[in-house]
């Protein structure tokens, strides 16, 4: 009747993980409780569970990953807690079971769960506001890659309470992962969390390609894009192409695992490395898929607060293109030590090599966008600047890393650890922090706080260097990846300092929180709040709107004659938008489809790993069958009336004139950047 | 979203505004994206039997298992079935919606033809004892074709409901680019389905 399911799949006896169910269950009460006392189940359903506002589905996708960061750290933690007692054969306090699901759910949950629906949640944010979009090109599907990148979150965070997790690292290496070396759940857990999710981030690449290429506003040519768009373009393109490559693998090792084939065993003709090399053949885009758009955050952040058009528009735009590309042949760098011979390594450490130029482009434009530019050392810039410093030093030693010679002494070492942490907490989890600081007036309508800003920013970068310069060194002394205890002793201050080291970035997201929280409390102070929709004199066409925007982004579609327009506009002192007379405006209507459809994947993923058959077909029928439902569906667009969007442009016009009778007559806490406003 | 907002439901009779984009010319672009990243999809397994090729573990191999002239009918009814898609496409740009239903139904016939072809090819070698966890080279085998089968059955699906709809709504602005997707889609599934026909089965039966 329930399959593998059984009462002792709980784990009743771990207490760590029954302290963690407790928490939760009292955490869970105490939210569902609230939203029932102040009577907001309607709200949340009407306004956000079932919107296809992109705006709205970009700030769910961030706050998941914001929830999913502070598993993940408290991942970090406890790896790094064990690793600084396990000393000279020490036990410490994870069995080593426990440990291997430590260090697979933390990578798992910050690249899927974290990473990807920050980058994702941003694109959503900013990417229609950016081309003078109203919405995106298909907003249903937006919605559902939404909830099914939940239903995924949520398999994972099942297999806590239920069962296992995979112990085989975040890609689940065959042999390891097959059904003979692993015969649990926990690599079923991994490989419904990862389908579910992945066919939802397909759809988000796909919507969002065809919504840039199809549904920028007039005027709006390929180079006159926004980086970031540019950035978002490029990352969706490797999306498209290497999403499908991971469904595959993961089909392929699903079969295996439930119907007994050999594509990944050891005998009956299976090939072991073959899945080494499908999986790195998405993974090597994936972790562009990440960083490209942190890129793009950055040119956002670098040309307005250092006040100058962005240094080398075009070479950023090619070099952007450029590394699209050479992500698709470099993924056998991830295992020289295969032994495909010298010949075939040459090749993959040359190509791994050149990406290190059009980065390099990259570098310097942000620097020479900063010459002489008239500086504003906000949170943003802090994060860039840190940025700049931190990726380099990870970007040259991934050229250590694409040397093979030297590959096969630290392959599998602590060398790669620190490299690629190097990489994407300095690269992908900067720029994430400072499009959040950057981008939080548009999606909300206030600033956020400056000081627990700053305070996370410095609490980042230590606790980086800190937690992660130690590694290299200990790699260095024979240090490797996943070991939950080690014999030389003298190994252990330097474990201390990464403990200590991790320690300090968790005051940093414990900084964020407060920020965030701090702000809220805050936000109808004048210091506070955004009246203008244009708090940092922006460049790009975001900030021509009202923040937060309204739902239908533009009463008018801009029309653009250049790069930077908006700020073009704003120098000429003839900014249009916002003037009437206004026309009726067509917007999708909001969908109970992708929710219900997401929840039978939750249903029919969970039923999967634990083999309960009968609820498997449930849970695929109820997915079918909604969706037909939503097929069938004709009323799935209205039209805005006129007056409505006169009326929500007035009060942006009436805020926007108290705004600049406020800034007149306090002129001392008016920075710089409103002088504009009092002409 | 507290517009007081006018529910319209023939929203092309409403005045074209300058800002209005082609919502049907959207959604078949976003179909030959979807369909680019599906033949990827294909591409991995193309890879995966090329590289299990000779994985048979001492089991059969390719000429020793495959039925060409049984293949070869089902590939004459599913190229047949592209052309008679082709045909109702035709009847749709000529507003004939008789003949659209016609053709889907024909084409119907044809696809389910190639299916229980398939799955007669399918029973038959597990039978003989040649299942897909026979060997890497029979799992490899079976998934690739199996993959094409399983869109096939889809497409089969997605005719009936294509069918179903030109019933209650007719020929409108939703049905019809729909018609399209599905149109690409079917010609897709040949395409791949030539792929598949030269490289498993020519090749593998020399």
């Amino acid at each position: 009747m329930f399959g593998k399911l059984g009462l002792d799949s709980i784990p009743f006896y771990d207490p760590i993980i029954v302290s963690l169910m407790i928490m939760t269950a009292l955490g869970g009460a105490v939210v569902l409780g609230g939203v029932t006392y102040y009577r907001k189940w309607g709200y949340l359903w009407s306004e956000w569970v079932t919107s296809v506002d992109h705006k709205k589905i970009g700030i769910m996708y961030f706050i998941v990953a914001l929830v999913m960061l502070v598993r993940g750290i408290g991942e970090a933690l406890m790896m790094r807690a064990q690793l600084a007692i396990a000393s000279g054969g020490a036990e410490g306090f994870l069995p080593p079971e426990h440990y291997d699901q430590l260090f697979t759910t933390h990578g798992v949950i910050m690249i899927f769960f974290v990473a990807m629906p920050m980058v994702i949640g941003l694109m959503n944010l900013i990417v229609p506001l950016q081309i003078g979009a109203r919405d995106v090109a298909y907003p249903f599907l937006n919605n559902l890659s939404f909830w099914l990148f939940v239903s995924g979150a949520m398999i994972v965070n099942l297999s806590l309470f239920i069962g296992e997790f995979g112990t085989t690292g975040w890609l689940a290496y065959a042999p390891l992962s097959g059904i003979e070396y692993s015969p649990g759940v926990g690599v079923d857990y991994w490989i419904w969390a990862l389908q579910i999710s992945g066919v939802g981030t397909t759809l988000t690449g796909i919507n969002f390609f065809v919504t840039i290429l199809k549904m920028r506003a007039p005027g709006m040519k390929m180079f006159r894009m926004p980086i970031f768009t540019w950035t978002s373009l490029c990352a969706n393109v490797l999306i498209i192409a290497s999403f499908p490559i991971l469904t595959a693998t993961i089909a392929l090792l699903t079969l295996d695992r439930y119907l007994g084939m050999n594509f990944f065993t050891n005998d009956l003709g299976g090939n072991v490395m073959m899945y080494v090399n499908l999986i790195w053949a998405w993974g090597h885009p994936e972790v562009y898929i990440l960083i490209l758009p942190a890129f793009g955050v950055f040119s956002e952040v670098v040309a307005t607060y250092a006040r100058k058009r962005l240094f080398g528009y075009h070479t950023m735009v090619w070099a952007t293109v450029a590394i699209t590309i050479l992500s698709f042949v470099v993924w056998l760098h991830h295992f020289f030590t295969m032994g495909a011979g010298a010949n075939v390594n040459a090749f993959f450490g040359i190509m791994t090599m050149i990406i290190a130029i059009p980065t390099g482009v990259k570098v310097f434009n942000w620097l020479f966008t900063m010459y002489r530019g008239s500086i504003e050392m906000s949170v943003p810039m802090l994060w860039l600047i840190g940025f700049i410093i931190v990726f380099t030093i990870g970007g040259m030693t991934g050229v250590m890393l694409s040397v093979p010679a030297a590959n096969f002494v630290l392959h599998n070492s602590l060398f790669v650890i620190a490299h690629f942490h190097n990489v994407i907490i300095g690269g992908v989890v900067f720029g994430m922090m400072a499009g959040m600081y950057y981008w939080f007036p548009k999606a909300f309508g206030f600033k956020l706080d400056e000081k627990w800003g700053k305070r996370s920013f410095w609490c980042w970068l230590i606790g980086f260097l800190m937690a992660f310069m130690p590694l290299y060194v200990l790699s260095f002394d024979g240090a490797v990846r996943r070991m939950s205890s080690y014999g030389p002793t003298e190994w252990q201050p330097m474990m201390i300092v990464a403990f200590i080291g991790a320690c300090i970035i968790l005051m940093g997201i414990l900084s964020t929180l407060i920020m965030v929280a701090v702000s809220i409390k805050n936000r109808h102070s004048m210091k506070y709040a955004d009246m203008s929709g244009d708090p940092w004199d922006g460049r790009t066409l975001e900030w021509a709107t009202s923040s937060p925007a309204p739902f239908y982004n533009f009463a008018h579609l801009p029309k653009i004659s250049g790069i930077d327009d908006f700020w073009r506009q704003k120098q000429e002192g003839r900014e249009a938008i916002g003037t009437g007379p206004y026309q009726d405006i067509h917007m999708p209507r909001n969908t109970i489809a992708g929710p219900v459809i997401s929840l039978f994947s939750l249903i029919f993923g969970f039923a999967l790993v634990w083999h309960i058959w009968w609820l498997a077909i449930v849970g695929g029928i109820g997915m079918f069958v909604a969706f037909i439902a939503r097929v069938a569906n004709d009323d799935i667009d209205y039209y805005v009336p006129a007056a409505e969007v006169e009326r929500i442009e007035n009060e942006h016009k009436q805020r926007l004139e108290e705004y600049r009778e406020w800034v007149k007559q306090h002129p001392e806490e008016a920075s710089h950047l409103q002088v504009r406003m009092q002409g | 979203m507290a517009s007081e907002a006018v529910s319209n439901h023939d929203d092309h009779a409403h005045p074209e505004t300058h800002d209005h984009h082609d919502t049907g010319s959207i959604k078949v672009f976003g179909f030959w994206v979807y369909l680019m990243s599906d033949l990827v999809i294909f591409g991995t397994l193309f890879a995966t039997f090329a590289v299990l090729l000779r994985g048979t573990a001492g089991g059969p191999d390719g000429s020793e298992i495959f039925d060409l002239p049984l293949i070869l009918a089902g590939t004459f009814a599913l190229l047949i079935s592209s052309f008679t898609y082709g045909m109702a496409v035709l009847a749709m740009t000529a507003e004939k919606v008789d003949k659209v239903k016609k053709w889907l139904w024909i084409t119907f016939v044809l696809g389910a033809a190639f299916i229980a072809m398939e799955i007669y090819e399918f029973q038959h070698l597990i039978h003989l004892g040649y299942g897909p966890d026979r060997s890497a080279f029979l799992s490899a085998f079976f998934t690739l074709v199996g993959t094409h089968g399983l869109h096939v059955t889809f497409g089969l699906v997605w005719i009936l409901v294509v069918l179903y709809q030109l019933r209650t709504k007719g020929l409108n602005d939703m049905t019809r680019p729909r018609i399209l997707c599905l149109s690409l889609f079917w010609h897709f599934l040949d395409i791949v389905w030539i792929c598949v026909f030269s490289f498993v089965y020519l090749m593998g039966a020399l």
